[in-house]
């Protein structure tokens, strides 16, 4: 359940702005992969496009390829919407569906891909989804109340689960602690390491120590100036990023010499 | 509501002439609303105060008020939740091209067009139905007394197409913009975040309309369907010249049937005395049912606000 | 909070749990639902040539489509690119169904009644005795048309005025005593609540009212311009209460704190300050509201009755108004054997009226976009 993804010469445009430049990196399978830099350079523009998710913005759209496990995401006879369901998400702020219960909020994206869905199946996909977003015990007495109830850390992780139900090959994380408190945070950052177990996870943060903690693999995003396209700078293992990066960019930004 | 207050904190000036005058001038006038409904109760109920106390064989009918109004209500109900029937789908579908399917411009441009649709004056709508629309209906309404004539709404048909069911789809339309402009604002307030995370589980567009949009516009949907519901039943030019109104009948593909609106227009110029009383009365039970609906949506619509998931 | 630490299960495979079905969605693009459309106008249009009424070759058509895109996208793409795609159909479908009868009526309104409302005869003459005998001349013998609507159109613009005159300072001043003297608590409440309530009385009820004040003031049947005002005026109050405290609201806190803190007087603040920066708003929202009720009809039949001569004077008896005129020719033509006559009068006041509300829509549009204030949003 889980697949190498090759991004190569990714250039990402929103209409007539050119908004990211030239990337090229591979993504290595049961890792996690961390994007930082500062606002505005791309990183989450960059995630989007591996599920396809900033062709929601009218007018978006990518030249280059992204292979996974050698088939490209972008070809003629891939849907966007079948890449998303290999592909999950989990966005900046938590966004259970308001009117689902807990319950159906983890079932929502098994309710849309599959035409059948037994009693027994779908007990069993939800326990087992709760359980991977170690949320089980806290919300299995009630699994029926609405999932808004929830703490902030809470509903992030439902959205953990509701992710790993439909089982993607990749996890996509958008700064998804960025709206938490420190323990939260703590909770996510420990459920990201057993998550890498069993999926490639991609996460963009903005905090260079949750990078440090969590990732693998870190890719640092720049941009020259504002309106100029941001790039990627470099990607290597996170341990040498954050000691003895490359490009004097990468060691200004981690120094915090700007950013 | 939000919290654009005056700031009350501030020192209070002193009580300048200029703020009294002003301050006086704006509670007069909210004021004044209470008053100009309170006397269109009372001059209302003192006008038609004479049919309660009147000899039921008086009544137009002869049988008493009640047996004079309530068929006059009843095809009001019938030709407004047909209207609303009709047009509460098509809306929503309206809605939806608008806040999702169409290009941001193409959207707004049809918003406008469907507002213009709204302020084309009742008589319009009530002539257009009468001379165009009314006859391109007939042929469906023989086909209907013809397949279906055996359910008593169908039993005979109309050769002019002047009927409570051609009054209903006028009506239909003339509703359409109100439930189209609530459905379509709600639908836009729908959370971006929401819409992704049905579009990130690998949702098509439809689909996330169903799990993300819908759920969180039926409130603003229902509110809106009510107030299209609430200008129906109050709706008068359309239906006196569509219909060609008589007794009360089930069958609604054929001349007969009255709404209380029309029913009030077509004889208010030319009524005098008791017969004058029994209009305002049945003015007056009209008001009573759109009022109702009124609160009805007005209490839906507001509670949205609870609703929305909007963190 | 806690956490789970306990050894966790391995999660089975969704494709090893019984009673799981994936259904994938295979790769597809618009062009096969062009196809199909297309496809679907050429029936339609066929079974027209063949004689098949227009409107069931068109509802034959539509449904085909439906069908036949279903049909497609489900052998091509899937079940749920397939349901995506009606409902695709089906959106675009409403907003279809919308926009023909606003363009038939549109088109009968421009082509029955542009001929006669651009007739001086129309526009500068009144119904003062016209009788049938000018119409029969008119249609049997190609007379021209003589009876205008002079007298409905200056009494459309008196008795609207009138009531935008009571209606726009009672509405404004209201939603300033909403926003800026009672913002919360009870009393606006209630208000706010009484204004929706006004919202919904049905138009003729407030005909009713008016006829039925006049009648306890001034006499049973006692019909006048401003009675009709007065019927408006219920009408529009709400309108424009509702459409200027939103207006007011937008107007940002800065700026009252600002003059509040100079010394500036409260009623001063809200004259000089609030007022100025939300009169675009303020503007376009009683123009709506004007558009809303220059063509009401059943309100000033009961209230103000039919006139067919000029009456200047609203305190004196019946006057005449466009809508009320066009209803009257409409559906009592002067001439029950020769109707066109009248028709053409109705329908060129019919045409008038779109016209005005039109024009009033537009400007009310114009007026917020050009002048909006900058802050806000």
């Amino acid at each position: 359940m889980s697949k190498r993804i090759d991004v190569k010469n990714l250039d990402i445009f929103y209409g007539a702005f050119h908004a990211v430049k030239s990337v090229s990196m591979t993504i290595e399978p049961r890792s996690v992969t961390a994007f930082i830099g500062p606002s505005g350079c791309g990183k989450s523009t960059v995630l989007r496009t591996l599920n396809r998710m900033h062709e929601v913005i009218p007018g978006a759209y990518v030249t280059g390829e992204v292979l996974m496990d050698e088939k490209n995401l972008y070809a003629k006879d891939t849907d966007p919407v079948d890449v998303r369901r290999q592909v999950g998400m989990v966005f900046q702020r938590p966004n259970p569906f308001p009117t689902m219960s807990i319950r159906e909020n983890v079932l929502a994206g098994v309710r849309l891909n599959s035409s059948k869905l037994s009693k027994s199946a779908s007990d069993e996909l939800v326990e087992q989804s709760l359980q991977g977003a170690n949320l089980w015990s806290e919300v299995k007495d009630r699994l029926d109340r609405p999932g808004s109830g929830l703490s902030g850390g809470q509903q992030q992780r439902l959205c953990i689960a509701r992710a790993i139900a439909v089982q993607p090959e990749v996890i996509l994380m958008d700064e998804p602690c960025s709206a938490l408190d420190p323990i939260s945070t703590l909770a996510i950052e420990d459920l990201i390491n057993e998550l890498k177990s069993e999926y490639t996870v991609v996460i963009v943060t903005h905090n260079m120590q949750q990078a440090a903690r969590v990732s693998d693999r870190t890719g640092f995003f720049n941009l020259e100036a504002t309106g100029m396209p941001g790039e990627l700078v470099e990607m290597d293992e996170t341990a040498k990023i954050f000691s003895n990066p490359s490009k004097p960019a990468t060691e200004d930004y981690i120094s915090g010499r700007f950013g | 509501m939000t919290a654009t207050s005056a700031p009350e904190a501030q020192a209070r000036p002193k009580r300048r002439p200029g703020d009294i005058v002003f301050g006086g001038l704006s509670t007069a006038s909210a004021f004044s609303i209470l008053l100009i409904l309170a006397g269109v109760a009372i001059f209302l109920i003192s006008e038609a105060v004479p049919v309660f106390g009147a000899d039921p064989a008086e009544i137009t009918g002869g049988e008493g008020f009640l047996s004079y109004v309530w068929p006059l209500v009843f095809g009001t109900l019938v030709a407004s939740l047909v209207a609303m029937a009709v047009a509460t789908p098509v809306a929503v579908g309206i809605a939806l091209f608008v806040s999702h399917y169409a290009p941001t411009r193409v959207g707004t441009a049809v918003g406008f067009v469907i507002d213009l649709l709204a302020a084309v004056p009742s008589v319009v709508f009530g002539m257009w139905g009468f001379q165009v629309f009314a006859p391109k209906l007939v042929p469906l309404f023989i086909w209907l007394q013809e397949h279906l004539g055996f359910l008593p709404f169908f039993e005979s048909a109309s050769r002019t197409g002047r009927t409570l069911f051609t009054a209903s789809l006028v009506l239909a339309v003339m509703i359409l913009p109100i439930i189209t402009a609530v459905s379509r604002e709600v639908f836009l307030q729908t959370p971006t975040l929401h819409e992704e995370a049905a579009l990130a589980l690998g949702a098509t567009k439809w689909e996330m309309i169903r799990t993300a949009v819908l759920p969180f516009g039926k409130p603003g949907v229902i509110g809106g369907t009510m107030l299209g519901l609430g200008r129906a039943l109050g709706e008068t030019m359309a239906v006196a010249i569509i219909l060609s109104p008589g007794v009360f009948t089930w069958n609604l593909i054929d001349s007969g049937n009255t709404t209380v609106p029309a029913e009030i227009a077509l004889n208010f110029p030319e009524a005098a005395g008791l017969r004058l009383s029994e209009l305002i009365a049945a003015g007056l039970v009209l008001f009573g049912i759109t009022l109702a609906v009124n609160l009805g949506a007005r209490a839906i619509v507001n509670r949205r606000a609870e609703f929305s998931g909007a963190n | 909070m806690s956490v789970d630490t306990a050894p966790k299960p391995r999660q089975r495979k969704l494709a090893d749990i019984e009673g799981v079905e994936i259904d994938k969605v295979r790769a597809s693009s618009n062009r096969q639902a062009y196809v199909v459309l297309a496809a679907a106008a050429a029936v339609a249009a066929l079974l027209w040539l063949i004689g098949l009424n227009p409107a069931l070759a068109l509802v034959l058509g539509y449904a085909g489509y439906l069908v036949a895109v279903y049909t497609v996208y489900r052998a091509v793409a899937g079940k749920r690119v397939a349901a995506d795609q009606v409902a695709r159909g089906l959106v675009l479908g409403a907003f279809v169904v919308a926009v023909v009868p606003l363009l038939s009526l549109l088109y009968t309104v421009v082509v029955r009644g542009g001929a006669t409302a651009l007739d001086p005869a129309f526009l500068n003459q009144t119904m003062n005795g016209i009788t049938g005998l000018q119409d029969q001349a008119t249609q049997r013998d190609g007379a021209p048309l003589i009876g205008g609507a002079y007298h409905a159109i200056i009494g459309t613009l008196i008795i609207t005025g009138i009531a935008a005159a009571i209606s726009v300072p009672i509405g404004v001043f209201t939603a300033i005593f909403l926003v800026e003297y009672q913002p919360k608590g009870r009393v606006s409440q209630m208000i706010r609540f009484l204004v929706d309530v006004m919202t919904g009385i049905p138009s003729i009820v407030a005909g009713l009212f008016a006829f039925a004040l006049w009648a306890v003031l001034f006499g049973i049947g006692t019909k006048n311009g401003f009675a009709g005002a007065v019927a408006l005026s219920v009408l529009m109050i709400s309108t424009v209460v509702r459409n200027s405290e939103e207006m007011l609201r937008i107007v940002p806190n800065e700026l009252r704190e600002a003059a509040l803190a100079l010394g500036v007087p409260k009623w001063r603040t809200i004259a000089k300050v609030v007022l100025p920066t939300a009169a675009s708003g303020l503007a376009s929202g009683v123009t709506l509201a004007i558009a809303r009720v220059i063509g009401e009809t059943a309100p000033l039949l009961v209230a103000v009755g039919y006139a067919r001569g000029l009456n200047v004077d609203p305190s004196q008896g019946p006057m005449n108004t466009l809508a009320v005129y066009a209803y009257y020719m409409f559906t009592k033509p002067l001439s029950p054997g020769f109707r066109e006559p009248s028709l053409d009068r109705a329908w060129a006041a019919a045409l008038l009226l779109v016209l005005i509300v039109v024009v009033l829509n537009l400007t009310a549009r114009l007026i917020a976009k050009a002048f909006a204030p900058k802050t806000g949003r």
